[in-house]
């Protein structure tokens, strides 16, 4: 059977670190890049005597995330130990959620080719992070180094029932929910640093087929774009080994971003057994009713939700929706700047145009714009009015954008105005005429293409303020159409 | 003079401070002069903290001159199981494996005692890692027992038991896991208190079976032992399983008596390996309760003969991941030729753990294994719930139960080393009350004819500390066992 005969499946496991200010377990920053072991403490360096002491902020996130995926938030939920040894593990154990994790049974819509899908999200749990290993090969005789600022810091894990079929459906899984998590404050999407990332379970079955083959794990995959080529390289392996008449074993491999192949990282006999049971220094997992109505009520509304309310209030094509509602500031500034105009679809064009190439390439966040939505608005009327054209009002944005001045300031100072007065334009055109009678003989006989060249030089001459509505209606009629 | 000083309570001897007829800093000299003089035989100490608990001293001194004592025990100097992390002082918990390891931190107890003013002599003798009944665990030396020299003085707080006894400190510092605070204090002639599980924080005591762990008081007297317990229980938010309940008022009504109380005594705790001498006195304590006008009533723990084996499954699997931590990477001892980190692992923990350790560590972690968790963890956890619901049922009949400390008084040195089960077998009366979470306590009732010293155990409800005192109180009233002068 070929590629195509087998079908891909695909579960995620995804580690969103919780933005909390300090670690799960005790009071360290969890601030990214300090000096190594600088956020430390006796408690999250695992020395002897110390206990955990829960940090209620990761619970408050936890039951946003899971109230947000329409999960079932469970009254109580259980610490357990997950026990390895590993140097950059620092009590031998990592305390975790197994049997009995916070929130369990929600579902995630993504949207296909075939139109909206809805992956099942098995179960939230919540875990503290291990520390770093750091393999210094240069140093005499080679040395290994433990940085521990990491250790204890809080993390979710996010399983996904099995139910993604292809790469890209993983990936714009892994989009969605990260846009989610990044909108309900609890995590910053940022894959670079690690604090969002992503585990694979993928398998292959004969098309048709109800049983599921055997899985292998793909570790760590940091990019949306390793997501889809590991998936995609793993899928192929396993259906070579099914088509040579092979075993699919059930292994943990890696993604080697060089070779650009999965390669086995350890095999189910050497697996861990990790000998879990529930931790003893910590009370069982309480959540209030109070705690979880108070999230209930804080929750925002969420892309997918704002997305068929930005089409619907605002007449704006799915295609712009989506990028507008893909993160909650953007779409908190778009609201605000549309408030103060009349058509929100030239509005889009403004911010997925001119707007998001200034913030791109000025690298500038949203939260540091300088110029107001009022002034936004503002810019935008007067290009309705005629006052200045809509190559001008680029300019003008750009000011503002880099200097926060008034747009009318700009269009005054830089002296950007449209000619809107009749007198002015009709003797430009009258000159133009003038100057090419050859070309108004050839326009008149039929030759309708050079009225192009007749606007070019009234603009020309104009300096590229002359209203174009104006010099068109005057244009038009001196040569009598 | 110094004699005479060092065979005070605690509260007779706050009580001279107090008047300035004593000061700290002679007192602290006294224990230290008495340490120089009885520690090379008894061997209790595994670090004495000669200028550490003198700075203490002097500076309580300064407070009672200043009028401003920081607690009833300010001044009164005290020793430490070494199980409690001290900042800047070694703290080994009795293995290889943690020396040379000098705490960044104080445990808060630690903490507490220090706060209230009570000079610290140093660190005592205790089974490797709290496990053991004789002391002789000890990764550095076993402890003898002050009664007879020849004996063990029981584990695994038999270093503060015996430094109590012995007259080195006024009062200590010891845990109890499963009965190691009042088997010692049964065989040394000393009351030991096992608090309620919460009671008195674990923050900074070192882990041995953390849902069973329990630190607590150990002195001569129960009015020091109340004293004691009155500086260190303390909800404290460093410790998630720490109880939120106030601090008990143990003194006021500790004189009541027993008059009117109805004291249960299970049957399954007289069995038939009781030493005859042990099981004589305690018919006679019982006796004598009766005489004082309490009722004795028969009760049933029926799943008292499951104790043993359902706590040895759960304290070593707690162990055997508790332990995990100890792996020569950022404290303690290091292998020093391991290439590897599998061999760097191995070879620290089998040469820094001593075979008792090992044991316990390879029963947990074949408890928790994957394919025996239910066998044996999950199902020992079930009895724990059938175990604490016999406490229960019996409670709601009687006030307190009496029972013997340990079946048998202080054995020799040397008698059960070479057979752990026999060993397992001195905590049979002791490690119930640790399973179902209780408080509970020994006071010396007698001696046998060799003059070995015998114990009464109470135990109560959770949180009933200052009735099990009061109990103790009122039996201790009627001998002079205290004030019997220990022959070393
Ligand atoms: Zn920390």
């Amino acid at each position: 059977m070929p590629l195509s005969d087998f079908q891909t499946v695909i579960g995620l496991e995804v580690h969103a670190q919780l933005l909390t200010q300090s670690k799960i377990f005790c009071g360290c920053s969890t601030a990214f890049g300090a000096e190594p072991n600088h956020h430390t403490c006796p408690v999250c360096l695992g020395m002897p005597g110390v206990l955990p002491v829960l940090n209620q902020r990761v619970v408050e996130y936890a039951v946003r995330t899971g109230l947000a995926l329409g999960c079932t938030v469970k009254p109580t939920s259980v610490w357990s130990r997950k026990n390895y040894f590993y140097p950059d593990l620092p009590k031998g154990y990592q305390i975790t959620q197994y049997d009995q994790p916070i929130c369990e049974w929600g579902e995630l819509v993504i949207d296909t080719p075939s139109g909206e899908k809805t992956v099942r999200v098995r179960r939230i749990h919540l875990e503290e992070d291990a520390g770093k290993s750091v393999h210094d090969a240069s140093a005499s005789g080679g040395q290994s180094l433990v940085d521990l600022n990491r250790a204890g810091v809080p993390l979710m894990e996010i399983v996904s029932e099995p139910d993604l079929r292809d790469a890209d459906e993983a990936v714009e899984y892994l989009k969605v929910l990260r846009d989610v998590l990044v909108y309900l404050g609890v995590n910053d999407g940022n894959l670079e640093e690690g604090s969002f990332r992503c585990d694979a379970n993928v398998s292959v079955m004969p098309k048709g087929s109800t049983t599921y083959g055997q899985r292998c794990e793909l570790k760590n995959l940091n990019s949306f774009r390793f997501l889809k080529q590991a998936i995609e390289y793993e899928a192929a392996r396993q259906v070579d080994v099914l088509e040579s008449g092979g075993k699919v074993d059930q292994e943990t491999r890696l993604w080697d971003v060089n070779k650009g192949i999965t390669r086995s990282m350890r095999s189910k006999e050497d697996a861990h057994d990790y000998r879990y049971f529930p931790e003893p220094d910590l009370q069982p997992l309480i959540v209030s009713d109070a705690l979880r109505d108070a999230q209930a009520k804080s929750l925002p509304e969420l892309p997918r939700a704002k997305r068929t309310r930005f089409m619907g209030q605002y007449g704006l094509p799915a295609y712009d929706a989506r990028i507008l509602t893909a993160e909650r500031p953007l779409a908190d500034f778009f609201e605000a700047c549309a408030a103060h105009v009349s058509d929100a679809k030239k509005l889009s064009n403004w911010f997925l145009g001119e707007l998001s190439r200034l913030l791109k390439e000025e690298g500038t966040p949203l939260s540091a714009l300088r110029f107001t939505p009022a002034q936004l608005g503002e810019l935008l009327a007067t290009v309705e009015k005629g006052t200045v054209s809509a190559n001008a009002a680029k300019d003008v944005l750009g000011e503002m954008f880099r200097t926060g001045r008034a747009p009318a300031d700009i269009i005054a100072e830089k002296g950007l105005a449209q000619v809107s007065d009749v007198g002015a334009v009709e003797a430009v055109v009258d000159d133009i005429l003038a100057k090419n009678a050859g070309e108004v003989e050839k326009y008149k006989a039929g030759k309708k293409s050079v009225y192009g060249f007749f606007v070019g030089q009234v603009m020309k001459a104009m300096k590229g303020k002359g209203n174009p509505g104006l010099v068109n209606e005057l244009l038009k009629k001196k040569l009598g159409d | 003079m110094s004699s005479t000083l060092t065979d005070l309570s605690m509260l007779e001897l706050a009580a001279k401070l107090a008047t300035r007829e004593v000061s700290s800093v002679e007192a602290t000299r006294a224990s230290l002069q008495r340490i120089t003089q009885v520690d090379p035989k008894v061997r209790a100490f595994l670090r004495v903290d000669e200028a550490g608990a003198l700075k203490a001293a002097e500076a309580s001194d300064a407070r009672r001159q200043s009028g401003s004592p920081a607690s009833a025990l300010d001044g009164v100097p005290v020793g430490l199981k070494d199980i409690f992390l001290t900042q800047g002082v070694e703290t080994t918990c009795g293995s290889r494996i943690l020396e040379g390891f000098v705490p960044p931190y104080d445990a808060t107890v630690v903490r507490l005692l220090k706060e209230a003013g009570l000079p610290l002599l140093g660190k005592l003798n205790m089974d490797e890692f709290a496990m053991g009944s004789s002391n002789e665990s000890s990764a550095y030396f076993p402890t003898h027992n002050p009664w007879d020299l020849t004996r063990t003085p029981g584990g695994s707080s038999g270093g503060s038991a015996a430094a109590v006894a012995a007259r080195e400190v006024f009062g200590a510092l010891g845990t109890d896991t499963g009965g190691s605070i009042r088997q010692p204090a049964a065989f040394t002639n000393t009351v030991g208190l096992k608090p309620t599980y919460g009671r008195v924080s674990r923050y900074g005591v070192i882990a041995f079976a953390s849902s069973l762990d329990q630190p607590g008081p150990m002195a001569r007297t129960v009015a020091d032992t109340a004293a004691l317990l009155q500086l260190i229980a303390r909800h404290d938010p460093l410790d998630s399983t720490s109880a939120d309940v106030a601090t008990p008022d143990c003194l006021t009504g500790l004189e009541d008596g027993v008059r009117g109380l109805k004291l249960g005594v299970p049957r399954e705790y007289f069995t038939a390996g009781m030493d005859p001498e042990v099981e004589g006195t305690l018919r006679a304590s019982l006796d004598e309760f009766e005489r004082m006008g309490a009722t004795l009533v028969d009760v049933s723990l029926p799943h008292t003969k499951y104790a043993l084996a359902t706590y040895y499954l759960l304290a070593s699997s707690e162990a055997s991941s508790n332990l995990a931590r100890y792996d020569g990477i950022r404290y303690g001892q290091r292998a020093k030729d391991a290439r590897g980190l599998k061999e760097l692992y191995t070879q620290t923990r089998g040469q820094g753990f001593g075979a008792e350790v090992k044991r316990r560590i390879m029963l947990g972690t074949y408890a928790l294994s994957a394919g025996y968790y239910d066998a044996y963890y999950l199902r020992a956890q079930k009895v724990r719930t059938l175990i604490r619901e016999d406490f229960t049922r019996a409670f709601q009949q009687v006030d307190a139960l009496v029972s013997p400390t340990s079946p048998v008084p202080a054995f020799k040195l040397g008698d059960k080393v070479d057979d752990p089960l026999s060993m397992y077998l001195m905590d049979v009366y002791t490690l119930p009350c640790n399973l179902a979470g209780l408080p509970g306590l020994s006071v010396p009732c007698g001696f046998t004819q060799a003059g070995l010293p015998v114990g009464l155990q109470i135990l109560g409800r959770p949180f009933d500390e200052a009735r099990l005192l009061r109990i103790a109180r009122a039996f201790e009233r009627e001998h002079d066992f205290f004030r019997r002068a220990v022959p070393v």
